[in-house]
């Protein structure tokens, strides 16, 4: 469904101090997604994950590469064929607070993607997709009315779910989606987010650097170290037979699970 | 012995104060490192910086209790007596590298301040001492790190910076608030390993404040779980870990996805914590617990269900028979 190939972005850091010096934050990167799978982005802070995301969606463009969608080539399209193609893939990010604005009453928020995507509807069918849209992510429509300062983390960011299923997208980017929860809350997003899937047979792009939640919810993974590709597989796979060093080193200094694990120094 | 006897704190909230914790008690022994694990909310740091008095000008009230540090009470310490405290025989280390280091001096500077309060030396021998802190928590090139400013070190490097100058008076104590929340994975696991080699070698008594689970199976020698601002569980960390007596800490552990059976949904917690000021009389948890009855409607004693030093707050502990002992 989409495709990258040879995807490669520089950054020039244009600060005063820092002048003429530029970094490759992606580097020759591949991969596909099929509808309904989970593949995810593993890395650290810096390894070019989110920029990855960023380039596949169109949101900034790319140096070198190409991007299909559907088998048609979309890395240069532009205006209303641009806004198409953004429609089909949406964004969920780390802090779902800061995605809101604190001044928009949330039904207001979430109906934001519609208003751009969907200018045919009228108030009324917008209302209804929202509704529609919020009780798909376990929200009742009664808090359409209410700002985002009065909800918890979890309610946040099933907002911030919703908001982007609103559109009927068929790919979601989820940029880190449950580092800043609690795990208990955590378990709750997940569980949406893998019901949501199977309802909806969305494609879900899953960027995080926690392994135990990409173990739990990916189909594939991809790992990257200083903007390339250094591992592709099944999460299965992957997992049980590393063949990169680096993904090795990333397994090895996963937290235990009980005390006893402890290697006594 | 660093000691928190029934400690209860309000924090501000509008025009009033709400209370956030209530009659905590927990006791951090010489060389033994004690996990104070729970969610945000619970009163876990709250509990923390008050053993520093920290917060006290943000409004955070104090309604009972007292801590004491070998057997004398922080609260009734005069200010100048409390500067020598902190830092000086506890020592914090927050989980925020990036913010707790003042970006417009250099790291020499700002850890020749930190010696300079506590430790009477004149400037070379102060120098002196900051490479070998550094050298301590691993850094290399200790001398140029002295004039580097934070902005030119990575998260991992800026938290041992901030271990060395926690170190730097040579404390009896260390309260640690996430250290390693904020950094990647591989340098957790250093950061951790560091630690504790710290701990170990100098017998150090640490207080780790965590919502990570695994953090304190990596660390801990005893544990404290809070709920909604008390107390529901503490114990030797292999007893809890093995058998979590409270229904809250089963939850809890049975949330993380590495538990999680293959393709199965995660276990969940029904429900939210109640809101500090909403606490019921009874159980604080009973709302969301499965074996919640009429029982928990009174209130429950800290260890209405004891087995040696492994305490609960629940009146319906269903432990699972220990493990055969030989194995």
């Amino acid at each position: 469904m989409l495709e990258v190939r040879g995807l490669s972005k520089t950054f020039q850091s244009g600060g005063l101090l820092s002048q003429g010096q530029s970094k490759k934050a992606v580097d020759d990167v591949s991969f596909h997604l099929h509808a309904g799978e989970t593949l995810a982005i593993v890395g650290e802070s810096g390894s070019g994950k989110s920029t990855t995301a960023r380039l596949a969606m169109r949101l900034i463009d790319s140096d070198d590469g190409e991007i299909a969608w559907q088998g048609s080539d979309v890395t240069h399209v532009k205006g209303k064929a641009l806004r198409l193609q953004r429609h089909q893939i949406q964004m969920v990010f780390q802090d779902p607070f800061a995605s809101l604005n604190p001044r928009m009453r949330i039904w207001e928020s979430v109906a934001e993607g519609l208003r751009v995507h969907r200018p045919d509807m009228n108030k009324q069918k917008r209302r209804d997709a929202v509704a529609e849209a919020l009780q798909q992510c376990g929200l009742s429509d009664a808090i359409m009315q209410r700002y985002p300062h009065q909800f918890s983390g979890g309610q946040r960011q099933r907002i911030g779910i919703a908001r982007a299923l609103v559109v009927k997208p068929k790919v979601l980017v989820l940029d880190e989606p449950v580092s800043a929860l609690d795990v208990s809350v955590q378990a709750q997003i997940l569980n949406l987010l893998k019901e949501l899937q199977q309802t909806s047979n969305l494609a879900y792009l899953f960027i995080s650097h926690d392994l135990s939640v990409i173990q739990h919810i990916a189909d594939r993974v991809l790992v990257m170290f200083d903007g390339k590709v250094v591992e592709q597989g099944d999460v299965v796979d992957v997992f049980a037979k590393p063949q990169h060093d680096y993904t090795r080193e990333l397994l090895a200094a996963r937290p235990i699970t009980h005390p006893s694990e402890r290697i006594s120094l | 012995m660093l000691e928190i006897n029934d400690l209860s704190l309000t924090v501000p909230m509008q025009q009033t104060s709400v209370p956030a914790v209530s009659h905590v008690s927990l006791s951090i022994k010489p060389g033994r490192v004690m996990g104070l694990v729970g969610e945000s909310g619970c009163g876990k740091t709250l509990t923390a910086q008050s053993i520093l008095r920290l917060g006290e000008h943000q409004g955070i009230g104090k309604i009972s209790g007292d801590i004491q540090l070998h057997g004398k009470s922080l609260f009734a310490m005069s200010e100048k007596q409390l500067r020598k405290v902190r830092g000086g025989e506890i020592a914090m280390i927050f989980q925020e590298p990036m913010t707790a280091l003042n970006p417009v001096f250099s790291i020499g500077s700002q850890m020749l301040e930190v010696i300079g309060l506590h430790l009477d030396l004149n400037h070379q021998n102060a120098q002196l001492h900051a490479i070998q802190l550094l050298e301590d928590v691993g850094l290399q090139d200790a001398k140029h790190l002295l004039q580097q400013y934070p902005d030119a070190l990575s998260g991992g490097m800026r938290q041992r910076v901030l271990i060395a100058m926690a170190m730097s008076a040579n404390p009896d104590y260390i309260i640690a608030d996430e250290p390693t929340t904020a950094l990647d994975v591989s340098v957790q696991k250093r950061i951790i390993a560091l630690l504790r080699k710290l701990q170990q070698d100098k017998g150090l008594g640490m207080l780790l404040v965590t919502h990570d689970f695994g953090l304190v199976a990596e660390m801990c020698d005893d544990v404290v779980v809070m709920y909604a601002g008390e107390v529901v569980e503490s114990g030797a960390v292999m007893d809890v870990f093995d058998a979590p007596a409270h229904p809250y800490t089963q939850a809890l552990m049975g949330c993380r996805p590495e538990v999680a059976q293959n393709g199965q949904a995660l276990t969940v917690i029904e429900g939210q914590v109640p809101a500090p000021g909403e606490w019921p009389q009874g159980c604080r948890f009973a709302a969301r617990c499965s074996h919640a009855d009429g029982g928990c409607q009174k209130p429950v004693a800290a260890d209405a269900w004891q087995d040696g030093e492994h305490i609960a707050r629940c009146v319906h502990v269903q432990v699972k028979p220990k493990a055969d002992e030989s194995c």
